[in-house]
């Protein structure tokens, strides 16, 4: 059974210097609390992975706290770029950050090889784009049977996931509703699993037989955290708040600001 | 009814699909493109958005690629590994749309960097679906506006592959989707030749000329001898694609928390 902790003590028990973290969550259910959290509590030199590195990672890098990204998509969708991601490629800004660079396809099946425990992904992919020549961990194996070329990536294993979901129930089981993305993947990926929720009620009520749980097993630590994936969202709790998104572009466009908000909204603000 | 040239972009592309369709949609250009066809002559058509929403029929375009709108108003939503595994590398996908920062002749598409790889002078946000949308869909369209910047004679980088460099390039790595078969911009349409694959100019928009064309096109671009002009866009059309637009800006201009 997980641990129910608060916030600060989930993190502070989860997530040390040096780490290999994914936060999850495909535009949905994307775990912002814990991320601000892990701002809050200095954490350096991480390894995040992500598909879509989205506002959280673009804050996380930008307060230093990132050593490395793995990823596949790294805008603000809809808006256009993250400038605190391309500060740091472009200047090194406030530190260099090593890139490693999939295509959706590479990062989903990736964890879905990670969940399902093996060392590799093998699928139809990377057709003559130039990531194959510049990320070395994009190699082709030749199938065994029909001699078809095949692309492979090594299996996504991060030391943690970090997913939001919509509730729990006392025993810990996670109920996840709506675009569910990878999470299930990446939280039996992972070799700890620390889920943020909405709330924790007494029955889950599944709406289905094959509504996507995570069974109280595979999840390390819960917190609850009402309002956890905003300015993402939570379906059937709150909606994405677009506004705030574009909102973004102007906040983060230049170091200062970007720090003042920070400074105004994270780092001074008390942990949910 | 006057009309801009982004909304002869949308309009042109839109009218190219049918109710047969199986879309995988992009945000942005395509996203408007689909649903102003499913809106207007194509009710029946099939949009897949690659947050894992299948069926799906938005009251209003999505900001995000996995705005709730996709979710609520979607036949299903699979997860992000089963759409890319069964539903686009399983080849049930008749049509992907792709845009980018650069387009070559050959329609390959960088979405990736500006200058180099390694010390790049723009970082962009990168592929996404769109390496292996190019390959597995049966074919795609590419929406673009036009310009010297956009439309270069060799992309920085290939993010995307369109037909390489011409030729059987497509089939000698594999690839057994027919690949970019056209390109849609704010002045024209393109399509690739049976041989060379070089894209040519099939059809001017109404009142743009050629000098217009090659002046916002960074090689010597060749123009079909049968060179047409695009119908204007009709009225039904300019006010299907308008309400759409102001019921979205509605939407995403006030915190929706």
């Amino acid at each position: 059974m997980p641990r129910f902790l608060p916030l600060t003590t989930a993190v502070a028990a989860s997530v040390q210097d040096g780490m290999t973290v994914a936060m999850e969550g495909f535009t949905h259910l994307i775990p912002f609390a814990a991320g601000h959290e892990i701002i809050r509590q200095g954490r350096r030199d991480l390894t995040l992975m992500r598909m879509t590195p989205d506002l959280i990672y673009d804050q996380l890098i930008g307060m230093g706290c990132v050593r490395k990204l793995i990823f596949s998509w790294g805008g603000n969708p809809g808006v256009g770029s993250l400038h605190r991601l391309r500060d740091a490629v472009e200047h090194g800004w406030p530190r260099p950050i090593e890139l490693e660079e999939h295509s959706h396809a590479a990062m989903a099946n990736a964890y879905h090889a990670g969940a399902a425990g093996l060392p590799c992904a093998i699928f139809k992919g990377y057709y003559g784009s130039d990531l194959v020549g510049n990320n070395p961990n994009i190699r082709f194996v030749t199938c065994p049977f029909s001699g078809e070329p095949l692309a492979a990536v090594p299996a996504l294993r991060p030391d943690l996931a970090i997913v939001h979901a919509q509730r729990a129930d006392h025993e810990g089981n996670v109920l996840i509703e709506g675009i569910v993305g990878v999470q299930k993947e990446v939280v039996l990926a992972a070799r700890q699993a620390l889920v943020t929720v909405e709330e924790v009620v007494d029955d889950l009520s599944a709406p289905s037989p094959n509504s996507c749980i995570l069974p109280h097993w595979t999840v390390t630590t819960i917190a609850v955290v009402p309002g956890g994936a905003y300015p993402s969202y939570a379906h059937g709790y709150y909606g994405r708040d677009n506004a705030f998104y574009t909102a973004w572009d102007s906040i983060s466009r230049e170091r200062a600001p970007f720090q003042a908000w920070m400074e105004q909204h994270v780092l001074g603000a008390a942990p949910s | 009814m006057s009309y801009t040239t982004q909304e002869m972009m949308a309009i042109a592309a839109a009218r190219v699909l049918t109710n047969e369709d199986v879309c995988f949609v992009g945000i942005g250009a395509p996203s408007q493109a689909c649903n102003l066809a499913r809106l207007t002559h194509a009710p029946g058509i099939t949009l897949i958005y690659e947050s894992g929403t299948i069926g799906t029929k938005p009251d209003l375009l999505p900001l995000s690629i996995g705005d709730p709108e996709l979710c609520t108003r979607a036949r299903c939503t699979v997860s992000v590994p089963e759409m890319f595994q069964y539903w686009l590398q399983g080849g049930r996908i008749s049509v992907g749309f792709l845009g980018g920062a650069q387009l070559d002749k050959f329609a390959n598409i960088n979405s990736s960097v500006v200058g180099s790889y390694a010390r790049p002078k723009v970082r962009l946000p990168g592929g996404g679906g769109a390496p292996e949308i190019a390959a597995h869909c049966r074919q795609t369209y590419v929406v673009m506006a036009q310009s010297r910047r956009s439309f270069v004679d060799r992309v920085d980088f290939v993010t995307s592959f369109g037909y390489g460099e011409g030729g059987d390039h497509r089939e000698r790595i594999g690839l057994r989707s027919l690949g970019p078969t056209l390109v849609i911009t704010d002045l024209c349409m393109m399509r690739p030749d049976p041989t060379s694959r070089e894209l040519s100019v099939v059809a001017l928009h109404p009142g743009v000329t050629r000098e217009q064309v090659q002046a916002h096109t960074g090689w010597a671009v060749r123009f079909a001898p049968d060179l047409t002009t695009t119908e204007p866009p009709t009225e039904h059309e300019l006010i299907v694609l308008r309400d759409l637009l102001a019921r979205t800006a509605q939407a995403h201009g006030s915190a929706s928390a």
